[in-house]
């Protein structure tokens, strides 16, 4: 029994609600084209028409290099992550072998670790290694976290919907790899999506670690950026406007582009039990 | 066959679990090691016991951390969730179309960068930014404030836009669930007299226990880690009064060297969140 009155007051509280959240990031975007250097930050659609400011923002903030950065950084990341928690989760999944509570159980606490509680050793021990300022003292920790809730999500995959399937392959004599490769890897594609979809946001977003393990050197990520051109333009609220746009731009572009993907990995704790 | 031991297991894991201890673990585990000492971490280290954490108990401003982290939880977990629970009860009998957009909508806030967000709300949270001109417009000009510079209203400030970007997803998440719960059981429900509180603690509530679970261990993590929003919009001031656990750890460890303490901190905030998660994993099955 629904009532076209409930449907109507369903479609306002939800546009409300969709207003809210969207509201601030309009006005960024409207802010973004205002006249830039004026203290003033009331923002006026009508004048809202300074498009240079992105050409501005770009090359004084060196965005352009800084989303280099972070595309390199982020694609490594999600690639090898994504790869590496197949094979882990296969196996946590459906072999058997000493150990194997145990080890998964250090894995999945990665999930609850806040980076914060190790960032001290693991720049003490990159700086002693001297790895520290380059990509692969991003990367290398960035897979770290990944492959934590990377092994936990696939595992849960294969349990759910591969043991009667690679039953009959291992019956029809393949072996593990082939199982794999040939018969579930096919199958996983969606969860394999989802979970890339959520390195991506994640490691894009990241800002402690490449704060931290990129600070004597020339590189930054685009998130650095912003915050170091924010640090020196405090109240030039247009550029700054512009700034945050560019530095969220190719997360809200992955993001719209593969929407599903990502509700699905944040729903999907409620879906199973 | 499945469930057979096998060696090549160890091959399948090898990579991931390598990355992990080399990079996530060791390191952890040599945090709690360095939280013993005190020193720069580049002279020789110290041993002093567990000074760090008796500091951590009896230092108001690093005790202060954890009360403000504790009260960014009700603006980054209870508001989101009472706010999501009020609107999923309301419209449990609305099925509605177009839900991809609402959606997308909803989650947009958790998935832009935490920086953008603090750059974004440092100005509209500036003293002659668009709140305080709002307040103006509609004739409450006596509530404007300079929010982040004032020490009563800098930390709800910071929560109110944890609030912003959990409300959201939140949301989403509930109704996702809402909708989920069989419409017989709100008629069963209205049969036995039930009025819309009964029935919101019959039906609604027990429906959307998993989905509270989740709200609640996505939510309670964030507000106990927030560092990027902390470090943009008031590096912990004004004054301490938003000084949270992570922004301490990093202040102390990259800008005064206080290793050790840094770490001591590190450890401390990491029992807070594997504790605060398995109190809510309990709960959740206790109400079951």
């Amino acid at each position: 029994m629904i009532s076209r009155r409930d449907t109507i007051v369903g479609y306002l509280v939800l546009s409300l609600a969709a207003l809210i959240s969207l509201g601030p990031l309009l006005g960024v975007v409207i802010l973004s084209l205002g006249e830039p250097g004026k203290v003033g930050i009331r923002i006026d659609i009508a004048k809202a028409t300074n498009f240079g400011n992105y050409a501005d923002v770009w090359e004084k903030g060196d965005f352009g290099a800084a989303i280099q950065t972070s595309a390199i950084i982020t694609i490594v990341v999600v690639v090898l992550s994504v790869a590496l928690s197949i094979p882990a989760g296969y196996a946590f999944a459906l072999m058997n072998f000493p150990g194997r509570t145990a080890i998964f159980a250090l894995l999945v606490l990665g999930i609850l670790m806040p980076l914060e509680s190790m960032i001290v050793p693991l720049y003490l021990d990159m700086r002693r290694f001297n790895l520290d300022n380059n990509y692969w003292s991003v990367i290398l920790p960035q897979i770290g976290f990944s492959v934590a809730f990377g092994a936990f999500w696939m595992r849960a995959f294969f349990v759910q919907s591969a043991r009667s399937l690679m039953e009959a392959a291992w019956i029809d004599g393949a072996n593990t790899w082939r199982t794999l490769t040939k018969v579930l890897l096919p199958l996983a594609r969606p969860q394999m999506l989802t979970l890339a979809v959520l390195f991506f946001v994640w490691n894009w977003n990241d800002f402690l670690l490449p704060l931290v393990m990129l600070s004597g050197s020339d590189l930054q990520t685009a998130p650095m950026a912003l915050v170091n051109f924010e640090g020196a333009r405090r109240t030039d609220f247009a550029y700054l406007g512009a700034a945050s746009l560019i530095t969220i731009a190719p997360v809200i572009i992955v993001f719209m582009l593969l929407q599903r993907s990502f509700t699905r990995g944040i729903l999907a704790g409620s879906i199973k039990e | 066959m499945p469930g057979e031991a096998r060696s090549v297991a160890y091959l399948y894991i090898l990579p991931a679990a390598l990355i992990y201890a080399l990079f996530v673990f060791i390191p952890f585990i040599h945090s709690i090691y360095l939280s013993f000492f005190k020193g720069n971490g580049v002279t020789r280290m110290e041993f002093v016991g567990i000074d760090n954490y008796i500091d951590i108990v009896t230092n108001p401003v690093l005790r202060s951390a954890f009360v403000h982290a504790f009260e960014l939880i009700v603006f980054y977990s209870l508001i989101p969730i009472a706010i999501g629970l009020f609107l999923a009860s309301v419209l449990h009998r609305s099925r509605i179309r177009g839900v991809a957009f609402y959606r997308t909508a909803l989650f947009l806030p958790y998935v832009i960068a935490p920086t953008a967000i603090a750059v974004i709300w440092r100005w509209i949270l500036a003293p002659r930014g668009p709140l305080n001109s709002f307040l103006e417009a509609v004739g409450l000009g006596a509530l404007a404030q300079p929010w982040l510079g004032d020490f009563t209203w800098a930390l709800p400030s910071v929560g109110m836009v944890g609030t912003w970007v959990m409300f959201g997803l939140v949301l989403a998440l509930l109704l996702a669930g809402v909708q989920k719960i069989p419409l017989e059981l709100y008629e069963a429900a209205r049969l036995d007299g039930a009025g819309p509180w009964m029935e919101f603690r019959a039906v609604t509530l027990p429906g959307l226990r998993y989905e509270i679970v989740v709200a609640l261990v996505l939510t309670v993590t964030a507000a106990l880690r927030n560092f990027d929003i902390i470090y943009v919009m008031t590096s912990g001031g004004p004054g301490n009064a938003t000084v949270v656990p992570s922004y301490l750890v990093y202040q102390q460890a990259f800008k005064v060297a206080q290793i050790g303490a840094a770490a001591a901190m590190g450890t401390v905030l990491i029992a807070v969140i594997v504790a605060a998660n398995l109190l809510i994993a309990r709960a959740g099955r206790r109400d079951a």
